[in-house]
Formats: C-alpha cells, structure tokens, sequence
C-alpha cells in the first residue's frame, strides 16, 4: 500500500461516453459501467496531460473550484474504484482457469446431413473445416444417450443443464430428438434436476405434428433464415438452386403462431448480397412475427464473393445502429423490440462479464457430432484436427487445454490495449481458424466494428438505465437461472 | 460512492470494495461488505452497565466514555482490585452525581489516579 500523500495518479483503463445528457464511466479491466459526476470528469482532465503527484493534483482540483476535502475525498474514491492508478498499482491479472469447469451445455448435432445446399454453409462451403468422411451421417440412440449421460455426469453441480439439437439440418433426425427429450428429461428428473432443450433448423421440415411436439416439451428454436424471399434464395438454396422461402415461409408462419412456450427467434446471416439489415429485420419482425431476430456476418474467407467488404460492413452497421435508436426507443417505453444484437450485448454489459475466452466453446460448452467425437462447439464438430476426445472416452485433457490456453485473452497480445476486450476477447475462435488457420488468432479484421458496436450498446445502456431503469431488470438474471 | 453511481453488477461489486475501503460508518441496513463487518456490539446488551459496550472491532478503544478502566459495574457492584475508580479508597464519590446509569451515565468522569 502505498502512503496517500506520496502516491503519484495516473489514468487507468476506462472508456469513457455521454448518452442521454449523462456521463458514464466504463472500467475496462473490471467491466464496471457507472454514471459519472461533472467532478469525475475533471479529475480526468488533470490527468489526461500525463501523471501528477497526490498534492499537485489536489490543487489543481482545488483551483478548478474543489475545496480541498472535496478534492481528497473525490481522488480517494476514484482510486479505489480503479479510475485512477497509483504508481505501481494495476488491476489484478485474470484468474486461472479452474482444473474442472462443469459443462453446461452440449450441442448435439444429430446428424451431419442437410437438404439445403447454402452456398456460405461453414460445415459444407468452400472454407468447411469438417472431415465427414467415413463417419456416421446419423447420430444413433447409443451415442445419443451416451451424450446426456456425458453432459449430466460432467455437469457437477450445476442444477440446470441445456441441450442444443444441431446439425446438418437438426430435423433430419427428428425421430433421435425425441427419443433425447424423453431420456434427458427422465435421467435429468431421477437427478432432481432440470434440462431445457433447443435446436436450430433451417424449417424446411416442420410439420404440425413437430411444431406441436416442440411447443408441448418447450424446445426453443431458431429458424436460419436471410429475410424476405429475394434476399432468402440468394443463398439458401436446394441442391438444385431453388430457392427455400416459398416452402418454409407457411412453416415458419405455423411455427410462430402455434409453437407458444418459448420465443421463436430468426437467425440472419449476412452476405454481400444480402446486408439491407433493416428491411430483413421489419420482414421477419413485422411480418412473419419472430420475437427476436439476430445478424451475423457470414464466417468466410475474406475471397469469397458472398464475403462482405469493409464498406458493406460499414454499412451493416449503419443499418445497426438505425434498429439501436428504434431498442432504445422501445426499451424507455418498456416494450420488447427484437433486435436481439442489442439485447445479448446489454445482456452481457448487466452482469459485466470480462471475459476470458470469447464464448464457452470447449468450457462450459461441448459440441457432439453424429460419431460421437467431442469438439469445442458445433462449428467444430467432424473436424479430426479440433476433436476434443470422444463421447465413450470423455475429455482429451491435453487437446482442450491446447485449444483455451491459445484461446485465452492473455495470448492474444493485440487485445490488451482494446478497451473492447471485456465483451469481444477476441472474437469466435472457429472465425479466427477459418481466417487466420488458428482459434487463437484475434480476429482482426472486424475490431473497429465491434468497437462501434460495443460503444453504441454502452450509450443504449446508458441510457435505459438514467431513463428507465427497470427496462434492465430482466438482464439481471443470468439466462441460466441456477 | 459520491460521485458514481454502479449501473451494473459489477460496478455494484466496486462500489461496495470501495464503500469498505474509504466509508467508516454504515447502516446495518445496507448489507456492509465483508470487511466492515461485525457492526453489532457484542457485549451484554440485556442491562444498561456503562463500560461494557464494545465498539466495532469488538474491543473498547473506540469508545468515548467510561473507558475500560471506569466499568462502573465493577466500581458499584463487583469490586476488583486494579479498577481504577477505587470506590473504598480513591475514588468514594465517582457516582454521587450518577443515581441512575440509564440517565445520568454522561455524569461518570473519567478518573486519574
């Protein structure tokens, strides 16, 4: 500890913003956000130039119209709280991983086969990374049991667990996914626990009688879907080059009006070709009726023709922030807008995550894929060279270790000045392989958007909560309960 | 804090850190954090017996008056030989100005010897 008087400030690591009249603080190393006073932000100013010593500093607060206790009490707060550090005080380096993480999630991808042929398919396109060959095309009923037995034995405490139905095209193997609902959810009672249960399918397969079983075991789902038909074929297509919307537009229809103990949401992604953000949004929000809609810019090598380039991606995000006012707007009204870019991101700025890795993949997250081989998340599955073990043998200890160590912030040396870090860590790890040939590479190229897009989310933060504060309770609770 | 206010959970975390760091009065009622705990007294609070009380840290010297020495339990009722006010020798008069401790215990001086 060092004595106040001889303490010597300087600026620590902190993003600073205006939103709605007010000024907020956001501590990096922490991923603390906090509404700040006129005081704090003339603290700031003294310290912006370079470091003063305790004294230097009190008096030019003072001559800036602080009484002098004023002065000492605000320094005193400001260098605890971490917005100001002392000679050799920095924020504590990031705990170590734990030697065993429970797993909290698997995803099952019941089978590697698929009745559409999307031309950006990671799992089949140009940049695929999957090895199918040889291997099981259908997950089997042994394997399948085996996985719940799997998660729930490598779960340890954790009260609640969560299966995630994948593929291929998940509802090519309906019939596995109910045998799985009803053995997780005996295995998962006999335990006095609970599972929850979601897939994701591009809806071409939906019939009544599946919508009607999703609804009644409460399966949440997302739809893979680009927008409204001219947008939606330009990609998603048959093996023939016809387009999908026309067979999965009444489904999805269906699905939303009957399917009703869970949100429905719509999963976009984004292409050169299709990028109008705002028109897909009002067709899948307005007219079709999806509770929450989600963008992602196609994983691809930067050469392929569907990549989006720098100015399509500026663009994206102009269209992005045009549906981040609409949130607010919404949001101060206490109304759902659906826009979930925006709600993930408040979500994960409420609790103030900091996070290690970019997302549990290979953590608290397995993928499973039709063999059985264990990998770091479903964009992995059928990949030999990222296969983390196997279902019957558990964990490859070594392998996994590999894959977090490179994936770990403090590898990553070009974050560590990023005031981003906290949320984006790097960003997805199977992007950076398809990008860069490693997970652990950062993903460069989009750093300067996810910058824009955490500060835009920050300022909706912000906002909502000097407005309408009680908007944000609902992010309170993490999306897990237990 | 005065001068920011926590807007999410981990700033909640950072102003209770820094809450115990700088703040030396609590309400019991704001949950303090670890470190400020206990903010109970820990004597016996059944009778009123001046001297007895306990401040924060469990120990008297953050007491104002009687200290430890002029426990007036000891001088009335529990003579003890190293008190202090030595009511058979020293001090016979240190309570004629105390005929109820409840209401007049501001009246008991601190003694020297």
């Amino acid at each position: 500890m060092i004595a106040v008087d001889t303490r010597v400030y300087r600026l620590g690591e902190f993003r600073s913003f205006d939103s709605a009249g007010a000024r907020f603080l956001y501590l990096v190393p922490a991923g603390a956000i906090f509404a700040v006073d006129s005081t704090v932000g003339k603290l700031i100013e003294c310290l912006a130039p370079g470091q003063l010593p305790h004294e230097q500093l009190v008096d030019t607060l003072a001559a800036g119209g602080l009484s002098i206790d004023d002065a000492e009490e605000l320094i005193e707060e400001m260098y605890h709280a971490g917005v100001i550090f002392a000679d050799g005080s920095t924020p504590e380096p990031p705990q170590k991983l734990p030697d065993v993480f429970p797993i909290q999630t698997l995803v099952m991808n019941l089978t590697n086969q698929c009745n559409l042929s999307c031309q950006y398919c990671y799992e089949f396109g140009e940049d695929k990374i999957a090895t199918p060959e040889g291997k099981k095309k259908f997950m089997d009923i042994e394997t399948a049991k085996a996985s719940v037995d799997f998660l729930l034995g490598q779960s340890g405490d954790r009260r609640s667990i969560h299966i995630t139905f994948f593929g291929g095209e998940t509802l090519m193997n309906f019939p596995l996914l109910k045998q799985v609902v009803a053995y997780g959810n005996e295995r998962a009672k006999e335990q006095e626990r609970h599972i929850d249960f979601s897939l994701t399918t591009n809806a071409t397969l939906l019939t009544p009688s599946i919508i009607e079983f999703l609804s009644e075991h409460r399966i949440g789902v997302t739809v893979s879907m680009d927008g409204p038909k001219e947008m939606h074929d330009h990609l998603r297509v048959f093996a023939n080059g016809k387009g999908s919307y026309d067979i999965i537009e009444p489904k999805v229809r269906a699905l939303i009006q009957n399917h009703r103990t869970r949100p429905i949401t719509a999963r976009v992604t984004l292409t050169s070709g299709v990028s109008n953000v705002i028109r897909i949004f009002r067709h899948l929000k307005q007219d079709l009726g999806f509770h929450e809609v989600g963008f992602a810019p196609v994983t691809t090598s930067p050469n392929q023709l569907y990549a989006i380039n720098a100015t399509g991606m500026d663009s994206v995000l102009d269209q992005f922030h045009t549906l981040a006012d609409e949130y607010l707007e919404y949001a101060l009204r206490g109304e759902s807008h659906g826009f979930s870019n925006v709600s993930d991101t408040l979500a994960e700025l409420c609790q103030g995550v900091n996070k290690s890795h970019p997302c549990g993949a290979g953590l608290g997250l397995l993928g499973v894929g039709p063999s059985g081989d264990l990998a770091p998340c479903h964009r992995f599955v059928d990949s030999d060279a990222h296969a983390l073990g196997h279902i019957s043998t558990g964990i490859d200890k070594e392998k996994q270790s590999d894959f977090l160590t490179r994936g770990h912030i403090d590898s990553k040396y070009d974050c560590h000045t990023c005031w981003a870090r906290p949320l984006c860590a790097g960003g997805c790890h199977h992007e950076a392989f398809v990008r860069y040939g490693d997970t652990g590479h950062p993903n460069l190229h989009y750093c300067d958007w996810i910058r824009d897009w955490t500060e835009t989310c920050l300022k909706v933060y912000g906002a909502i909560a000097a407005k309408n504060p009680e908007f944000l309770q609902q992010f309170a609770e993490r999306k897990t309960a237990e | 804090m005065r001068h920011m206010r926590p807007l999410n959970k981990k700033a909640a975390r950072i102003d209770n850190y820094v809450a115990s760091r700088i703040e030396d009065v609590v309400g019991l009622q704001d949950r303090p954090a670890p470190n400020q705990r206990p903010h109970v007294p820990m004597g016996c609070t059944l009778m009123f017996s001046p001297g007895w009380e306990v401040d924060a840290s469990g120990g008297t010297a953050g007491l104002c008056q009687p200290v430890e020495r002029d426990i007036y339990d000891c001088y009335a009722t529990c003579y003890w030989p190293a008190q202090v006010p030595d009511h058979m020798n020293d001090a016979p008069d240190w309570t004629a100005k105390c005929a109820s401790a409840t209401k007049d215990w501001r009246n008991l001086d601190l003694v020297f010897p």
